[in-house]
């Protein structure tokens, strides 16, 4: 056997799986958003720009999720920094393992239990109700965008903590010694070392959030109560309320294109931040 | 050459005191990594710490350059103590074993990268311009932007030198510094070190366990070992009149004969060994009859020739031969001895003929170049 052919067996079975699961039923969806509705519903043939013509119609889904994926990652970054870097720099070899586990046991349990948890939590016997108790009153937080935003960064914090850990947790801390050696303060070492050599974490961590919140479905649908909804809720509404298959393709490969839009534009961006080889071998 | 460096050590001796260790220990849970240390540093001088893995002396540096707190005792800094100032507060620069140079950064930011802590700023230019000159003195001009990766070995071990010395420090703490380099390159460097040291005038402290490297670049070596300092000389002390024979092992190559003294009279000891023979040599401390005691020869002071069999004289057979140039290196055995090493000058095979495996020759050494030293 060549190497080649052994090459090529190898790949088959992701291939096999990329082309069938991934490459079919995007072609078809392109297909479709071409289309027309059928008078019950479904797809009918065609060859028409109407559907993407239509899109304002979904501008709220479009508008909700460009601006609560960004923010959620941003919020999961902000909050999953400190702790990765808690883990990876303060804690000592023997409790780091433990504590990692307590940072996946959430997952252990299924997304939409923890989500119900939430509504109840956020709801009106919940922290308002708590709120209220202590003088602060009519606060809401269920069906808000806020409600949103907590269930997002909490259901995908452990995303962005495993990776900025990681590239943390492999940092020579010589560097950070030698940088106190050549007279940096503290927080001056963390600028200009820490944080620049943990960029490839960062970018990972960001990246792997912000597509899975860029498709998400059911948060929005249990913590924004149809009020705060995403690309992926108006897409289910499409295709299994209201049948409308060609105009509900049309709002996918829209969002689709936009997704591959920004992720160029942020690969472009972090690979200019961080020079170094890691980063390079990242992308 | 040995004139001119006693001299250089005797006008040290008058020098001021950089930095002090007084009666420093440091425990690591149950390790005890330093053991009441007490050692002064003298302005300019270039001092070696030298000891196995594990000697305790990489835990002496890290406390002087500010990265350990000692357990008890006190560090001294221009006469102050600075047991607790951190790293970044002291006017002393490292260059640690893997170099630790910024991955992210280019050569020049990395050498720079000193200058740029300085508060208040300094300009541009002046920081461009002393890495510069930073770069000529370590011989890589012109190598501002490469990146780190791009650099070999030798070349990133530079640039560690220069990112270590742009601020000019009081102090240049070397951390085993030529270790990862090849041979070759380590002989270069430690000329170079040499040279800038001298030049810098900047007392550099380096923390080796390679004998050749601390004899060949040092004033002064302190030998550790366990935590504690063994002795502390110059080259040439510490390998005529090293403290004990861990010294004198550890400094230069020498032949060990294990006995136990039997009498003491002026200046030599009469020292009876476990092999039954009976040898005198001259004791380097206080040595009392009963004393477990090493006689150390070094091969150099064996003198070999063909015939003799007088009195002090040993009769030897040649086991082997490596001829080094200018010395050739035997291996010869004694009945009751063992072997041990000769190192003869060319002349006495030149006198005298080749020495061959096999030969019966008689070896023979001074009294005085025998030493009588504490087995511990």
């Amino acid at each position: 056997m060549t190497q080649r052919t052994r090459n090529l067996l190898l790949l088959a079975p992701a291939g096999a799986w990329f082309l069938l699961m991934l490459i079919v039923p995007l072609s078809v969806v392109f297909i479709f958003s071409f289309g027309e509705r059928g008078p019950a519903g479904g797809y009918v043939p065609a060859l028409t720009l109407e559907q993407y013509a239509n899109l304002p119609a979904r501008w709220a889904a479009f508008r909700n999720t460009m601006i609560l994926a960004p923010t959620g990652t941003l919020a999961a970054l902000l909050i999953a920094y400190p702790l990765a870097y808690f883990l990876a720099v303060k804690v000592s070899a023997k409790w780091k393992m433990t504590l990692l586990v307590l940072v996946i046991v959430p997952f252990w349990t299924s997304i939409l239990i923890r989500s119900y948890a939430w509504i109840f939590l956020l709801g009106g016997r919940g922290i308002p109700a708590l709120l209220d108790w202590i003088g602060i009153e009519g606060v809401r937080l269920i069906n808000t965008p806020f409600s949103v935003l907590v269930g997002i960064v909490y259901g995908y914090l452990p995303l962005m903590v495993f990776p900025i850990f990681v590239s943390l947790d492999r940092l020579d801390k010589r560097l950070l010694e030698a940088s106190s050696d050549l007279g940096a303060r503290p927080w001056r070492t963390f600028l200009q070392v820490t944080l620049p050599l943990s960029i490839p974490g960062i970018a990972t961590g960001c990246m792997l959030v912000f597509i899975l919140l860029m498709g998400e479905y059911l948060i929005p649908a249990l913590l924004g109560g149809g009020k705060v909804f995403f690309v992926g809720n108006a897409l289910v509404d499409l295709f299994l309320q209201s049948r409308n298959w060609a105009f509900g393709s049309a709002v996918a490969v829209t969002l689709v294109v936009v997704m591959l839009i920004t992720v160029t534009i942020y690969m472009r961006f972090i690979s200019r931040v961080g020079g170094t080889r890691d980063d390079v071998a990242l992308m | 050459m040995s004139k001119s460096a006693y001299a250089t050590t005797d006008e040290k001796r008058d020098r001021n005191i950089v930095a002090e260790l007084r009666r420093v220990t440091k425990r690591f849970g149950d390790v005890l990594a330093a053991d009441h240390l007490d050692l002064q540093i003298r302005e300019g001088e270039f001092l070696s710490f030298l000891g196995p893995s594990g000697c305790g002396k990489t835990t002496a540096l890290r406390m002087l350059a500010g990265f350990e707190v000692p357990t008890e005792g006190d560090v001294l800094l221009d006469g102050e103590i600075v047991n607790r100032l951190e790293a970044h507060r002291r006017p002393v620069n490292m260059v640690f074993q893997h170099y630790a140079l910024f991955p992210h950064l280019t050569v020049a930011q990395n050498i720079g990268y000193g200058l740029k802590q300085v508060r208040p700023r300094l300009p541009r230019s002046e920081i461009a311009e002393k890495v510069s000159k930073a770069l000529e003195l370590v011989r890589l001009p012109g190598f501002e932007n490469r990146r780190i990766w791009e650099m070999s070995g030798g070349q990133q071990q530079r640039v560690a030198l220069a990112r270590a010395i742009i601020n000019e420090p009081k102090m240049l703490l070397l951390d085993e510094p030529l270790a990862a380099l090849d041979r070759k390159l380590r002989k270069e460097m430690q000329i170079e070190l040499q040279n800038i040291q001298r030049s810098l005038g900047i007392t550099f402290i380096l923390v080796t366990h390679d004998q050749e490297e601390a004899l060949s670049m040092s004033d002064r070596i302190c030998i550790m070992r366990d935590g504690r300092i063994v002795q502390v000389g110059s080259p040439q002390d510490l390998y005529d009149r090293p403290m004990n024979r861990y010294v004198a092992d550890f400094v230069g190559t020498s032949n060990f004969f294990d006995g136990r003294v039997t009498s003491v009279s002026g200046d030599l000891a009469e020292v009876t060994l476990d092999a039954g023979l009976t040898l005198s040599g001259r004791p380097i401390d206080k040595v009392s009859a009963g004393q477990a005691v090493s006689i150390s020869v070094r091969p150099e002071q064996v003198h070999l020739t063909r015939t003799g069999g007088g009195e002090g004289q040993l009769p030897v057979t040649v086991h082997n031969r490596i001829f080094l140039g200018e010395h050739t290196e035997y291996l010869v055995i004694h009945e009751t001895l063992g072997e041990f090493l000769v190192l003869a000058p060319r002349q006495s095979e030149l006198n005298e003929g080749p020495f061959n495996t096999g030969d019966v020759l008689q070896a023979s050494w001074d009294a005085g170049a025998a030493l009588v030293l504490d087995r511990n």
